[in-house]
């Protein structure tokens, strides 16, 4: 394998760079930084006094050197049942601030305390744009206030809904509470609050000139992508403001991982991002790694590299097909499906599955890679090419493609920071910062590929950059065939779940091992880690908190769809109808990968 | 023997009202005829798509999937036939009507071949503008009496489209027009012997052809409908035969824009070799297809794109050929 050194001398920030950091935060604000957690996270964890917060953010945000332009994610952490806490701040709920900087690479965790009885804080929104949603969530899962926010609802739950369930005294599965019911009067109450209110959203009916018209786009609309409803303010087809409505596809998985051991949780992230299958399971299984402190051989790294590579391909053709199909041209979605189908070819010969192999394990892979396996990847990696060239030549120099989507939804790098757009939505403003290469994980460092960008950010860039990630997968995929190292499938560590059944079968330690992770699961040491992952739609993250236990104390997953819907509002002012169904394609969004 | 036949004949048959009778059979058949290729193209037009999108389309039902229709029929005549509670009632079972019935009147005016065809008027070329005008109030109407906001939005867009491509479609047809000096089809197509319209008339030609896909709505100019923008639109809230009624009705309207490029621009039913019904059904098979495969090959522009294209581009092309086949015709008149 072609090692790239040059790119290693970019790798994330040290730690003296943090610690700098974190020295010069301590002198301006002195005593509001209540305490540094040390974390398996990678980046300073500085609990901060609810009253420095707005101020410690705005000075993040300002910094003169490397400022930390993105809000990368905000939630929350029901600490009341907690036991392996000790040296932290009293705490009965915990807000956390993940920030970003991408100019330094590098990032910085800030969490506050709250008392059960006094659950509010003040908003981020005049700070960071993007906190509007995530203090929704917030709201909506653990009922803390936010002061200040421009309209605090619920964005996930019903807006009827009875309690917040991420706390730790609601309950997670249908069995604890009385069955449901749906009665007539119910069933109109429920469509009643579902009847959009422009007031609440602080939009007129009409202007002097003009009455408008709102149109409920979704949530079952051909162009939607799954469950996602925006209330359109249109004047004639001008949309003068819009208004997503998110949570149609919420299943709870943060909860779920509550009440599932670490092992058995991963083929909940398959469904997460369900186009991108195995690229789930990669932050998941690799945060859990770092809890149990286990090293994977250079095998399980480039197949799980080469497995995310296919699934980002077959994500991509997805994309592209649906991206053209919403731009009226009914022929190419049935072309990138008969590409998708030679990949899940392959990716079933390999895993035995198709969408959601939750084929990685902790500590390794479910099986090695089958005899014949790299004839079947070459196959695909031959095929690729010429039909990736076909795709530009016929669709995206086609002048009514262009005419559909240059120019149309365009933002700059400045805007997409704002938002927390990440992947490549926002390499298509030219801000080259993929992970893959910014910070190399499960061996990315070892590859030679580019990293396409765009230059003007708007809905034909994002489609002829996904063309070019293409070709640069192929690329990847080309080299795993090559260099496949030699190895084990499953890291020699006594917590690799299940343990490698040759062994179970000789000793007794490693069959009462197996027993115990099968029918328990493993138990990891207390600790908090994160993992974030270059996925096919942008940067995905998990932030895994243990409490030494078989399950996950809280399981936040970062995803990048949330964002991107976030910011539609911002850039449809003004356009038109077909403009926004072009740029809903261009975004490349699953519903599943917003709501979780 | 003819003698003997003419004893035979009862009193009021006479010769006239022969003609009478064969004139209503041959537009019985040529009636049914237009229906029902208007429902095989449905069938049709899935299979030709498949083949061309790598893909099978419906072959399941019969041999090739040649009892495709039956089955479609027989399911769409099943279908609840529901009206919105909220809908103008009235208006929303005419709307489909008017769809149906406009475009198959409009067959009336195609000489298909030297003997068949229902009337031989000279107003035959505006009697088709005509219909095709009041074409457009199917439209209109089924998405006002829809009460549904897309199918307003596509019915608004409908009547904007349609109205602004009329303008020139008309247009474009007067030099063909002038050439043959006369609004008679069976005229035209006989002004053709020597050579096709579709030479000296190319733009002419280009403009009706465009003109044609706008007025019937089809891909590219599906906007009142575009699936993707308006699920649907003007006819999102039809169900069963009344919305079969729209549907069958789009494939006439292609049927008959076909027939009318045949006629107006490629000389109809002549042809050497071949009898005269094939050379129609040829010419006619062509554009028939040519519809299929823009759908199947181009995406769809903006709306407003759409509406300027017509009036920048269209339109000024469409006066310029008038012009010139005016002056032509000027100059090359005797006296």
């Amino acid at each position: 394998m072609s090692v790239d050194t040059a790119d290693n001398s970019t790798v994330r920030a040290d730690g003296q760079h943090n610690s700098l950091l974190v020295a010069q935060l301590r002198e301006q604000f002195g005593g509001q930084l209540l305490h540094e957690q040390g974390t398996l996270t990678g980046m300073p964890v500085l609990w901060v006094s609810r009253g420095a917060l707005v101020d410690v953010l705005t000075t993040l945000r300002q910094l003169p050197e490397h400022p930390f332009e993105m809000l990368f994610d905000l939630s929350a952490i029901d600490e009341r049942l907690r036991s392996r806490r000790h040296g932290l701040p009293e705490s009965d709920f915990t807000v956390f601030y993940q920030l970003l900087s991408v100019s330094g690479n590098r990032d910085i965790l800030l969490k506050v305390a709250l008392s059960e009885r006094d659950l509010s804080l003040p908003t981020v929104t005049p700070v960071y744009r993007n906190a509007n949603w995530y203090e929704r969530e917030v709201w909506d899962m653990y009922g803390v206030r936010f002061e200040g926010h421009p309209n605090l609802s619920r964005i996930l739950m019903p807006p009827t809904w009875n309690g917040h369930p991420l706390r730790k005294d609601h309950h997670a599965r249908a069995t604890e509470v009385d069955p449901y019911e749906m009665t007539v009067e119910s069933q109109e109450r429920e469509q009643e609050a579902m009847q959009f209110q422009p007031e609440d959203w602080g939009m007129q009916r009409q202007s002097e000139s003009t009455e408008f018209m709102f149109l409920n786009l979704g949530p079952n609309h051909p162009s939607a992508h799954g469950a996602f409803r925006i209330v359109l303010q249109l004047d004639g087809e001008e949309i003068i403001d819009c208004v997503p409505d998110i949570g149609y596809h919420h299943r709870g998985a943060e909860k779920m991982a509550e009440r599932q051991s670490w092992h058995s949780f991963i083929p909940y992230t398959d469904r997460i991002d369900y186009v991108g299958g195995v690229m789930n399971n990669l932050p998941y299984v690799m945060a859990v790694e770092k809890l149990a402190g286990i090293e994977v051989t250079a095998r399980i790294q480039t197949v799980r590299v080469m497995m995310s590579e296919l699934f980002r391909i077959t994500s991509h053709l997805l994309f592209l097909g649906t991206y053209l199909q919403d731009l009226g041209a009914m022929s190419p979605v049935f072309y990138t499906f008969t590409d998708r189908q030679k990949g899940y070819e392959v990716i079933e010969a390999i895993t035995g599955f198709r969408m959601h192999p939750a084929w990685f394990r902790i500590g390794g892979l479910m099986q090695d890679l089958p005899k014949g396996w790299d004839k079947l990847v070459q196959g695909f990696v031959d095929w690729m090419p010429a039909r990736l060239n076909e795709y530009e030549k016929v669709m995206m120099e086609n002048s009514m493609v262009r005419d559909r989507t240059r120019h149309i939804a365009a933002f700059d790098t400045a805007n997409a920071l704002d938002w927390g757009v990440t992947g490549p939505n926002l390499r298509a403003t030219g801000c080259d910062f993929d992970l893959r290469k910014q910070r190399p994980y499960s061996g990315y460092e070892n590859f030679d590929f580019e990293v396409p960008l765009g230059s003007n950010g708007d809905a034909f860039d994002r489609g002829q950059l996904r063309i070019e990630e293409m070709r640069q997968s192929v690329k990847i995929l080309q080299q795993c065939v090559n260099n496949m190292p030699e190895g084990d499938y499953k890291a020699d560590h006594p917590l690799t779940t299940p343990p490698p059944r040759e062994r179970m079968l000789e000793h007794i330690e490693t069959l009462i091992t197996h027993f115990l992770q099968v029918s328990w699961g493993p138990v990891l040491p207390a600790n908090e880690s994160l993992q974030m992952v270059e996925a096919t739609k942008g940067i995905n993250s998990y932030y895994l908190t243990s409490d030494g236990s078989t399950m996950s104390y809280r399981t936040r997953i970062r995803t990048p769809s949330f964002p991107h819907l976030q910011q539609i509002p911002d850039l449809m002012r003004g356009g038109f109808v077909p403009d926004l169904i072009a740029h809903l394609g261009s975004l490349d969004f699953v519903m599943a990968d917003v709501d979780r | 023997m003819s003698q003997m036949l003419a004893n035979l004949r009862p009193e009021w048959l006479t010769p006239a009202v022969m003609d009478i009778f064969v004139a209503m059979l041959q537009a019985l058949v040529i009636l049914l005829a237009a229906v029902l290729v208007g429902a095989i193209l449905t069938v049709i037009e899935r299979r030709l798509l498949g083949w061309w999108q790598d893909r099978y389309g419906p072959n399941r039902v019969g041999p090739f999937g040649s009892l495709q229709l039956i089955a479609d029929m027989i399911k769409i005549f099943f279908k609840e036939d529901w009206i919105p509670p909220f809908a103008d009632k009235t208006l929303f079972v005419l709307a489909p009507a008017i769809a149906m019935a406009s475009l198959l009147l409009s067959f009336m005016i195609i000489p298909i071949t030297p003997g068949w065809g229902v009337a031989d008027w000279n107003i035959g070329l505006l009697f088709f503008l005509a219909m095709g005008g009041i074409n457009v109030y199917s439209v209109l109407l089924g998405g006002w009496a829809s009460a549904n906001k897309y199918a307003l939005i596509g019915a608004m867009r409908s009547s904007a489209q349609t109205i602004s491509y009329e303008v020139f479609m008309g247009l474009s047809l007067m030099g063909v027009v002038a050439m043959a000096g006369s609004f008679n089809l069976r005229d035209i197509v006989n002004a053709q012997q020597g050579l096709w319209f579709i030479v000296p008339q190319f733009l002419g030609f280009c403009n009706f052809l465009i003109a044609g896909f706008a007025v019937v709505h089809r891909h590219p100019f599906d906007q009142p409908e575009a699936e993707q923008e308006l699920a649907d639109g003007y006819h999102i809230e039809y169900s069963s035969m009344k919305f079969g009624m729209f549907f069958i009705g789009e494939y006439v309207g292609m049927l008959l824009i076909s027939a009318l490029v045949a006629t107006l621009f490629l000389g109809g039913w002549h042809g050497p070799w071949l009898p005269p019904i094939v050379w129609f059904a040829i010419k006619t098979g062509v554009f028939l297809a040519l519809f299929i495969l823009v759908r199947a090959a181009l995406p769809r522009p903006r709306y407003d794109r759409v509406m300027t294209f017509g009036w920048v581009v269209c339109l000024p092309l469409t006066l310029i050929n008038l012009l010139v086949t005016g002056a032509v015709i000027l100059l090359v008149a005797p006296g």
